[in-house]
């Protein structure tokens, strides 16, 4: 049985199918449009996100299939006290695949354990969502044409940011990567990373002002300052608005870079920069779908 | 300096960090068996300054040691036969550590699932590191 529950589940060959597989489907998506036919995807959100789940059912009802599921513990069995290991047992019964998101770390792994069916980490607390982290290399390899040989500066919140945590991991995989993490000192990168890209002799760099650096950049990935990851509201509204990237600051960088969002996107990134042909983001939605559809269907064994 | 007889078979685990054999004691579970322990807490120690020391008069073999290197992999493990050291035992890293010690990180899942075992996995052999199986976060004291 396979499950995804930290983007290093799968190799870099398994993950070179994969999106071949998600860019054949963007191609033809009318060959995959009954793939799933009498299968049910169950959405498991233990936390509210509109735009994940969305995305996941989506990809679902793309490929045929049908979808059941919660979006928050309230309306779960979790709000009587079930455990995730007895909530996916009783899922398995009802579906043929399930992503789960749950705000404590380490829940999609419990639900893995005891899961007769595959799972997919739709996210856990602050530790991983490997779906946004498929998606933004799927971004990349799409509009980008590869995965290796590239500086990329992540700007903002790299302390609980875990969509950034999971795609250096995935990124450190592949040839002639350089990072540059851009964060005020408070939200600086942890340790144990930066211990992995030394070991690993992985060039990288820590600065402080986006401006000083944006202009070696190949690809930039932004992120929000998120008020649930702090214990002190104090500290979140004073680090919030940190980085802001607008179009003077854009007017510096590269003019084939691209600009990355795993969204939602608060004040970080100035709306007069969404019709500048290097941002992404809003393609990096869409670049979600297709990986989710493609790993639906690797997950559940249904190939060519 | 005080004076703890020997012991004819057994253990006696040296150089654990001042004030830390109760833990250690607690964690080789030695308080549910018979076996005859003597705890010296705060010894002088030359290297250490001062120092815990635990005698265990039991048949060589009957405790699991594993969780020693887990803990610290500075104790000192001799093997006593006859009342003499026959050699001191080498600590290997375990590559799991089930309920011995409980993840501290408030937002892992362990803080709420019921019945979900503590589990560590050794993630870096070299440094000694163990990382929560769920949260990955990293265990730092005992």
């Amino acid at each position: 049985m396979r499950h995804l529950i930290n983007p290093l589940d799968f190799t870099v060959e398994e993950l070179d199918a994969l999106f071949d597989l998600a860019s054949d489907i963007e191609k033809n998506p009318a060959h995959y449009a009954h793939k799933c036919e009498g299968k049910k995807l169950a959405t498991c959100f233990y936390e509210p996100s509109t735009r994940t789940r969305l995305s996941f059912e989506t990809a679902m009802l793309n490929l045929g299939g049908s979808v059941i599921g919660f979006s928050d513990a309230a309306s779960s069995s979790a709000s009587k006290g079930e455990s995730v290991a007895d909530t996916i047992r009783v899922i398995s019964c009802f579906a043929d695949i399930c992503a789960m998101r749950h705000p404590k770390e380490g829940a999609a792994t419990v639900a893995s354990t005891h899961s007769s069916i595959p799972v997919i980490n739709a996210g856990d607390g602050g530790h991983q969502h490997p779906t946004q982290t498929l998606t933004d290399m799927l971004t990349i390899r799409a509009l980008k044409g590869r995965l290796s040989d590239y500086t990329i500066g992540l700007c903002g919140d790299l302390k609980f940011g875990r969509t950034v945590h999971s795609l250096i991991n995935a990124l450190s995989r592949y040839d002639n990567v350089r990072f540059v993490f851009i964060s005020p000192e408070e939200l600086r990168i942890p340790d144990y990373l930066i211990d992995m890209l030394k070991e690993r002799g992985i060039p990288y760099e820590e600065v402080i002002r986006l401006e000083d650096t944006i202009g070696k950049l190949d690809l930039l990935y932004m992120t929000r300052v998120q008020r649930e990851r702090f214990f002190n509201e104090e500290d979140y509204i004073r680090l919030k608005d940190f980085y802001i990237l607008d179009q003077a600051k854009l007017e510096l960088a590269k003019k084939d870079m691209l600009v990355l969002h795993p969204l939602p996107r608060v004040n970080e990134i100035s709306v007069e920069v969404d019709d500048d042909p290097r941002a992404v983001y809003f393609k990096q939605v869409q670049y979600g779908v297709y990986v989710r559809m493609a790993l639906i269907l690797t997950l559940l064994g249904i190939t060519d | 300096m005080l004076n703890v007889g020997k012991i004819e078979e057994g253990y006696v685990l040296d150089h654990i960090k001042a004030g830390k054999s109760l833990t250690i004691y607690h964690l080789l579970h030695l308080d549910k068996t018979d076996a005859q322990v003597a705890i010296i807490k705060n010894a002088k120690s030359n290297k250490m300054g001062k120092k815990d020391i635990l005698k265990v008069e039991c048949p060589v073999g009957s405790i699991n040691l594993d969780v020693l290197a887990f803990l610290d992999r500075k104790i000192t493990v001799n093997v006593i036969q006859d009342g003499e050291i026959m050699h001191k035992e080498d600590l290997i890293l375990p590559r799991e550590v089930k309920n011995v010690i409980k993840c501290k990180n408030p937002r892992c899942i362990t803080s709420i699932e019921q019945g979900l075992p503590h589990i560590f996995v050794l993630s870096d052999e070299k440094k000694g590191v163990y990382r929560c199986k769920y949260c990955e976060g990293k265990y730092n004291e005992y």
